[in-house]
């Protein structure tokens, strides 16, 4: 029951794991750049579980709800996937330029290459 | 008017001059424009300076919304030291840069260069600026984004290589700051870090605060490449352009030790930090690792540009040294350190643009006896050099001067071995630059002076002037290390 009452935030650590060790063992640019993207996935996972009241509802004024779950972590987050966005559109980019230049997205080979 | 919103206009000038470089679409008038935004962005440092000097800080509620709930402006005496920092060397880059990126960079990017120059210079002053946590975040990633893109803006393949491995690291640190905000936000309910450090006071020591704290070092870390999280920074400094390379060796680096200092004495509270956390141990081993590990990689090294990289690895480990004492006369030390070296390394970095305008190589094998046929560049590049090593009458001295008087003071006489080392060390790595330029015969090579280039006259004018600032606050210290010692008395007491 433990782990179930704090599920998201065990999915959380699953899937910023899954997200580091793929940045660390693939050897796949591109994969490197969804390995980061699992990563900032599970960051925002948490910031929205944060913000998280239980039984509040959404942060409408009426007469009828007087608890409201915090909407500051959802705009957080809304400006954090905006920059994600950016830096995997900058990162496609740039591995889109390393295939015309070096002929490959695979990182050993580019490592030997530099050599 | 003007005057009371200055610290807006501070962020906000670069950053709409960024885009109209665009549309300007002409690299004389985006050079032009970048000159005169830098020009007016030092002026607002400096004025910025003067008001903090009397009214001890300024807040500043954006767009009007107070403080706790709108993103607030904060500057103190240590604020407007950084940002003085950075925009004089913002100024001065710029000045040259127009020589030496025709050559380094494609000429139909030449004006992107600038654009994105003047996002990073947005990015390091918005980080230096805000009071927000999530803004500093925000920031960050700004400054971060268009440093990937200009160091990928380079002629040479391997710098979009250098890019993508800077940017994979990067995005890492900055993700993790972005935890650490999280979780500060979960235990506090508030982004506002003035707001946050009164209430951080009161919440209980639960592991979430302690969770936060090391996110966010490690964070920074990266960011700061402190010693054994440095691994992007070798390969950014080597083949992005040159200037590039001056303007990031001389601010990035600096702006996030900035950070950490904020983070450690504004946040946290540097009791809770060294004390309770004993982070100071860490400290005082990632500086003595990054002092000797940067200078002996420096030492093996042929690229100029590589073993500059390594020599500023090992300057961070002094900075980070200075913090980890836990004295006012250490941190004082930390602050002159991060001023000095900040003009002497990117004076040796736009030195080694010079060399590459007239050689097209930076390997100390081709420059052998270039001293003969380029006198003036090698003499501005020795006294910068000198000042490396900690000669004195240069401001390296003082620098190190101060580090070896607070280690003393605090009774870390090791450290003032390590640091004598490390000087006897930079001593080879810059005297085999020295031997090879002034002592070997002149080569037959490839590699000749090509003087069809014209001299770069502008490029001269601001390496002069960093020769100069080198030499000023070598003899003349009152303005740096006073205003270094009310900062660092004004937040060890805060």
């Amino acid at each position: 029951m433990e782990i179930l009452s704090s599920f998201n935030y065990w999915a959380v650590i699953v899937l910023m794991m899954i997200g580091f060790y793929i940045i660390i063992a693939n050897n796949n640019l591109l994969k490197k750049i969804i390995g980061i993207n699992i990563f900032q996935t599970s960051i925002f996972i948490m910031f929205i579980s944060m913000g998280k009241v239980i039984d509040g509802t959404a942060p409408i004024l009426n007469e009828v709800n007087t608890l409201y779950s915090s909407p500051l972590p959802h705009v957080l987050i809304l400006t954090a996937i905006v920059v994600g966005i950016s830096t995997t559109a900058l990162a496609l980019a740039i591995i889109i330029r390393i295939y015309k230049a070096f002929g490959t997205i695979e990182d050993n080979i580019i490592k030997k290459k530099m050599k | 008017m003007i005057s009371s919103n200055l610290p807006a206009l501070q962020v906000v000038i670069p950053l709409l001059a960024a885009p109209l470089c665009i549309i300007l679409h002409n690299r004389i008038l985006a050079w032009l424009l970048t000159v005169l935004v830098t020009l007016t962005s030092l002026g607002i440092s400096c004025a910025l300076l003067n008001r903090v000097l009397i009214e001890d800080s300024i807040t500043y509620a954006m767009g009007g919304w107070i403080a706790p709930w709108g993103i607030e402006y904060y500057i103190d005496k240590l604020t407007a030291y950084m940002l003085l920092i950075i925009n004089a060397i913002a100024v001065l880059v710029s000045i040259g840069a127009r020589e030496s990126i025709e050559n380094e960079v494609a000429s139909d990017r030449v004006y992107l260069f600038y654009t994105t120059f003047l996002l990073n210079l947005t990015g390091l002053v918005g980080v230096i600026i805000t009071g927000d946590a999530f803004n500093l975040f925000v920031f960050i990633e700004i400054a971060s984004l268009s440093s990937y893109a200009i160091i990928s803006l380079g002629k040479n393949k391997y710098s979009l290589y250098a890019a993508l491995k800077y940017l994979i690291f990067g995005t890492i640190g900055a993700s993790f700051i972005l935890i650490s905000v999280g979780l500060l936000y979960a235990v506090t309910g508030t982004l506002n870090i003035a707001d946050m450090s009164q209430r951080l006071v009161y919440a209980e020591n639960t592991s979430t605060i302690t969770t936060a704290f090391v996110f966010f070092i490690i964070g920074v870390g990266i960011k700061a490449a402190i010693f054994p999280l440095h691994l992007w920074l070798p390969d950014s400094y080597t083949y992005s352009p040159s200037i590039v390379s001056a303007f990031l060796a001389g601010t990035t680096t600096k702006v996030f030790i900035y950070v950490l200092i904020r983070f450690i004495y504004s946040l946290y509270g540097y009791e809770y930090s060294f004390y309770i956390e004993s982070f100071n141990y860490l400290l005082m081993f990632a500086a003595c690792g990054a002092i000797l590990y940067g200078s002996f990689q420096a030492i093996k090294q042929d690229s100029i540009k590589r073993l500059l990289a390594y020599s500023s690895i090992s300057q961070i480990g002094y900075m980070i040294l200075g913090l980890a004492l836990i004295t006012e006369l250490g941190l004082a030390a930390s602050l002159i350190n991060i001023f000095n070296h900040a003009f002497i390394k990117t004076g040796l970095f736009l030195a080694v643009a010079v060399i590459i305008y007239f050689y097209k190589t930076d390997s100390i094998e081709n420059l052998s006896g270039m001293a003969k046929t380029s006198p003036f560049t090698f003499i501005l590049f020795l006294i910068s050099g000198l000042s490396i090593i900690g000669v004195p009458l240069t401001s390296g001295f003082i620098s190190k001067w101060y580090l070896i008087k607070a280690s003393i003071d605090a009774g870390y006489w090791f450290f003032v071995l390590i640091i004598v080392f490390s000087s006897v060390l930079a001593i080879i790595y810059i005297g085999r630059i020295i031997e090879s330029a002034y002592f070997k015969p002149e080569r037959k090579s490839a590699y000749m002076c090509d003087e069809s280039r014209g001299v770069p006259y502008l490029l001269f004018i601001s390496l002069c002037i960093f020769t100069f600032v080198n030499i000023y606050f070598g003899i003349e210290t009152t303005l740096n290390v006073d205003l270094a010692m009310k900062i660092s008395n004004d937040l060890m007491s805060h």
